[in-house]
């Protein structure tokens, strides 16, 4: 399989192609293609992990590429680069993927686009699957456009109301802006490469030193605000919350687990060219870490003042994604992409229960909920277990991964470990208030909640087993060789070992540890036993001061909007509509009055003088010609003899004499 | 072959005269009387031909029976016996104009093809001879001839019965 | 008797009578000049036939005297009844075809 893994983004693709054509006449309108195709795949990318896995060391990567066109000495064509960060990616998108979808047939039942809502989902799946494949940057950026593009369309899906459709442009238009950076990058890569294309070829020359530093940061750079607007790192990220406004599994799938996490993916790819760029081997700050602790930070803190819950869950997921980009920023690539492994899965289970709980009490917000413990048993248990892996509870699956990048972070970069306590104390924090206002309490809400349909419970239960226990993959309790840091290694044969792993560090680990229990301390004697000063915005007028500033957002998008759109955007409406009237209605109407004023002289000279003359001049000669010769016809015998005998006369000269 | 000149000329010039008074006199009935001056002269050239019972026939028949009946015209027309109005149309110049016309072109005509040949006098014609030629070798035209006046007998009978 | 002596004699008359024709209003007038012209042919004609020493002239002119007086007599029946009809005889007055 590793040889044919592209097969694996290929299911997904023809699937899509055959909802499309045949989804509505089908008995469960395309879910059973859509299903049936992310099944095989994800059988599929199971059976490569087991096949890479089972390699023996050292394992090298499988390439295959296809050649479209050559031109000079550039190739452009596709290609499978199969690795360890590969096959798991593989196995998670499809993992996902197919939870997700199996979780729609439920949460989308009677859906007025039912049937293109999974033909979009495979489009997505294909799409995230051939990014995660690419051997070549040109290959990767086409993934990235598609899931771009399949983002807005899913985030859009009821584009009836505006404010889908405003946000599905706001997503759009944002990572879009990123994108120009990515583009920049991977075309100065491409130079700096020597015209290549091909993603293991730059990280040897990278790591080699044979691409100078300057141009290595400039790509690098230039890749990063394409990840930047990706994966809504701090000021790109105001995209993700509002993206909320799509259906849930979508929230579940493509901003949670599988899409936004593109960028870091990309980053943990190419990492070659940022090690090397922001020599994040020496320590101290660099953009990438900087953007990462940031976003960690700014978007735990929002997270406090959401009465969506989705919207919680969605600042929660920039905080992650702000971890995962910090730890790929202080040099801990392994425990980054572990991360990310996790996080797929706890935050999807979070995300889907939401939906199972917007499902059952039919809003959104947290205000309308309250004591759904009672009412819904499996999501309150599966929601609670999300919440404290999230929150880097041990055993827990988050812990592992989060305590490993502080871990990572201690070992030079001291300020990024110190954010990165903060911010687990924090998503401990806002995950108790969020779990206390929906679960606890009196109910607040109209609705009759009860309990979701089976498609909905059961992939919340998987993912609750898979939160408790994906973790372990962290530690080798299954054999070395299912190590995560064995098979998932940031390798480039010919350059030299960058990743360097860290044994388990007890202290950081008791340390991350009781910085989650203190903020679940904190917020649960807050909220159930009423401790803490109540009232404080009444107060103080900083803290109200900070409140509003939480509230707008860090008023980021009065500055994009206003400052930034506006700015640009009036100016050029107004030119546009001076050109419009000016130059291109005077063009028009030049035209117009030209031709009209052609035809005045057409009609004045040339048809009254000179056609009219003529057929006027035409009737008048025949008239008087008539009136003249009509003096013959006199109607007298005499006349006529005259003609008579003067002709004969003449002719008989003429006979006479000329013959 | 002097008298016969002689005789030529004084006849031209009777005949010349009268016709020219013939198509200028302002009066029907004088007219008719100066056509049978020409008609008499015609019959005197006739005779100076040689051709007496053409001459005579020519007597007989135009002037006793002809020009009768063009009196006969004049009188039932109720014409004015005496001078009246102008007879001459208002085209009398064009007519003199293409008469002159006529004359000139017929004059150069005689002129270039007979020039001055002579007619060598034979003598009298016989009527015998005539009559053998009618009745003879020209039977049928005769024949044709008197049908045709029949034809014209009766036409003109037809036409001015007054019914 | 020089042969163009008769002929010239039977042009002028035929002139003459040509212009009777063409120039007089009375119809009977023009019958007149008709007789001139038929005439001036028949002096032609004994003329030639004088000239050719052959008698065929002379016949030729008898049957155009035959001819003339039956042209005579129907030219003034019609001229007759246009007199009935119009009261004139005034040719110039016939001018129905008068474009």
């Amino acid at each position: 399989m590793l040889r044919n893994a592209w097969l694996i983004p290929l299911i997904p693709a023809v699937s899509f192609v055959l909802i499309l054509a045949f989804g509505r006449r089908l008995p469960a309108k395309g879910a059973e293609i859509g299903i049936g195709a992310i099944g095989i795949s994800f059988l599929l990318s199971l059976v490569a992990v087991v096949q890479w896995v089972g390699r023996s060391e050292p394992r090298e990567a499988v390439e295959r590429h296809l050649s479209w066109w050559k031109l000079g000495g550039v190739d452009i064509g596709a290609g499978i680069h199969v690795d360890g960060l590969t096959v798991m990616m593989l196995a998670v998108v499809t993992f996902i993927s197919l939870l997700v979808q199996v979780y729609s047939t439920g949460y989308m039942e009677g859906d007025r686009r039912y049937t293109y809502f999974f033909a979009a989902l495979s489009l997505f799946t294909a799409s995230m699957l051939m990014l995660v494949v690419a051997d070549n940057t040109l290959q990767l950026m086409v993934g990235w456009e598609l899931v771009g593009m399949c983002s807005f369309m899913l985030i859009g899906h009821w584009w009836e109301e505006e404010a889908n459709s405003s946000a599905a442009i706001k997503a759009f238009l944002t990572t879009r802006t990123g994108d120009v950076g990515l583009m920049l990058g991977v075309i100065t890569l491409f130079f700096a490469a020597g015209q290549n294309f091909n993603i293991a070829n730059l990280n040897r020359l990278a790591l080699t030193g044979g691409i100078s530093h300057g141009l290595l940061l400039t790509g690098g750079a230039l890749l990063f605000l394409g990840v930047m607007g990706k994966s809504a790192q701090f000021p790109l990220h105001v995209w993700l919350p509002d993206a909320m406004a799509g259906p849930t599994p979508v929230s579940a799938l493509i901003h949670a687990a599988t899409m936004v996490v593109a960028g870091v993916y990309l980053v943990a790819r190419v990492y070659g060219v940022f090690w090397a760029g922001f020599s994040i081997g020496d320590g101290g700050i660099n953009l990438i870490a900087l953007i990462g602790g940031i976003t960690v930070i700014i978007a735990a803190a929002l997270a406090f003042v959401q009465d969506d819950i989705k919207k919680v869950l969605a600042y929660s997921t920039i905080s992650q994604l702000g971890y995962m980009v910090m730890a790929l920023g202080v040099g801990a690539w392994t425990a980054g992409v572990f991360h990310l492994f996790t996080h797929a899965f706890f935050k999807a289970l979070l995300f889907l229960g939401s939906g199972s709980l917007i499902h059952a009490v039919h809003s959104n917000n947290m205000s309308e909920m309250g004591g759904m413990r009672k009412r819904m048993p499996t999501t309150f248990w599966t929601f609670m277990v999300g919440s404290l892996a999230l929150a880097g509870i041990p055993p827990l699956a988050g812990f592992w991964s989060k305590d490993e990048i502080i871990n990572g972070a201690s070992h030079g970069f001291t300020l990024f470990m110190v954010v990165g306590l903060l911010g687990a104390f924090m998503t401990a924090a806002y995950m108790t208030r969020a779990v206390y206002l929906v679960f606890f309490g009196e109910y607040r809400g109209h609705a009759h909640p009860h309990e979701s349909p089976k498609s909905m419970a059961v992939p919340l239960q998987v993912l609750g087993v898979l939160s408790v226990l994906g973790g372990l993959v962290g530690t080798g309790l299954a054999g070395s060789k299912w190590r995560f840091s064995n098979w998932v290694r940031f390798d480039i044969p010919g350059a030299p070992e960058i990743v360097k792993e860290h044994a388990f560090n007890f202290p950081v680990a008791t340390l991350s540890v009781a910085v989650g229990l203190i903020g679940i301390g904190i917020a649960a004697g807050y909220y159930l036993r009423n401790m803490f000063p109540r009232g404080a915005a009444e107060k103080s007028g900083l803290v109200r001061t900070g409140y509003k500033v939480l509230v707008n957002k860090y008023y980021l998008d009065n500055l994009y909007i206003d400052g930034v759109v506006r700015s640009i955007q009036y100016p050029i409406a107004r030119a546009a509509y001076w050109v419009n009237q000016h130059v291109l209605d005077g063009a028009v109407n030049g035209v117009g009055i030209g031709a009209r004023k052609t035809a005045q002289v057409v009609y004045d000279v040339v048809d009254q003088k000179v056609i009219d003359g003529a057929v006027n001049g035409a009737g008048f000669t025949a008239e008087e010609g008539g009136i003249v010769l009509r003096q013959t016809q006199t109607g007298r015998v005499q006349t006529y003899a005259a003609f008579l005998f003067g002709a004969s006369a003449l002719i008989a000269v003429g006979l006479v004499f000329f013959t | 072959m002097v008298a016969q000149n002689i005789a030529f000329g004084l006849l031209a010039a009777a005949m010349v005269a009268a016709g020219f008074r013939l198509v200028t006199t302002k009066n029907v009935v004088r007219a008719a009387l100066f056509l049978a001056i020409v008609l008499g002269g015609v019959a005197g050239i006739f005779t100076l031909l040689g051709a007496e019972f053409v001459a005579w026939v020519q007597v007989l028949v135009y002037i006793g029976a002809i020009v009768v009946l063009l009196l006969f015209g004049v009188m039932l027309t109720r014409a004015p016996i005496g001078k009246e109005g102008d007879l001459d149309n208002d085209q009398r110049w064009t007519a003199a104009l293409v008469a002159l016309f006529v004359l000139g072109a017929l004059a150069a005509v005689l002129a270039d093809a007979w020039g001055t040949q002579e007619i060598k006098f034979q003598g009298v014609q016989r009527t015998a001879a005539v009559s053998d030629s009618i009745f003879g070798t020209y039977v049928v035209p005769f024949e044709v001839a008197s049908v045709l006046l029949l034809a014209a007998l009766v036409g003109a009978v037809a036409l001015a019965r007054r019914d | 008797m020089y042969l163009n002596q008769f002929l010239m004699l039977a042009a002028v008359l035929f002139a003459m009578g040509v212009y009777g024709v063409l120039a007089r209003k009375n119809g009977v007038l023009v019958l007149m000049s008709i007789e001139l012209m038929l005439n001036a042919v028949n002096i032609n004609l004994v003329a030639f036939g004088a000239f050719n020493n052959t008698v065929a002239g002379q016949t030729f002119a008898l049957f155009v005297i035959a001819i003339a007086a039956a042209e005579v007599g129907v030219g003034l029946a019609i001229i007759l009844l246009i007199f009935r009809n119009r009261a004139s005889v005034d040719i110039d007055e016939i001018d129905a075809m008068r474009g």
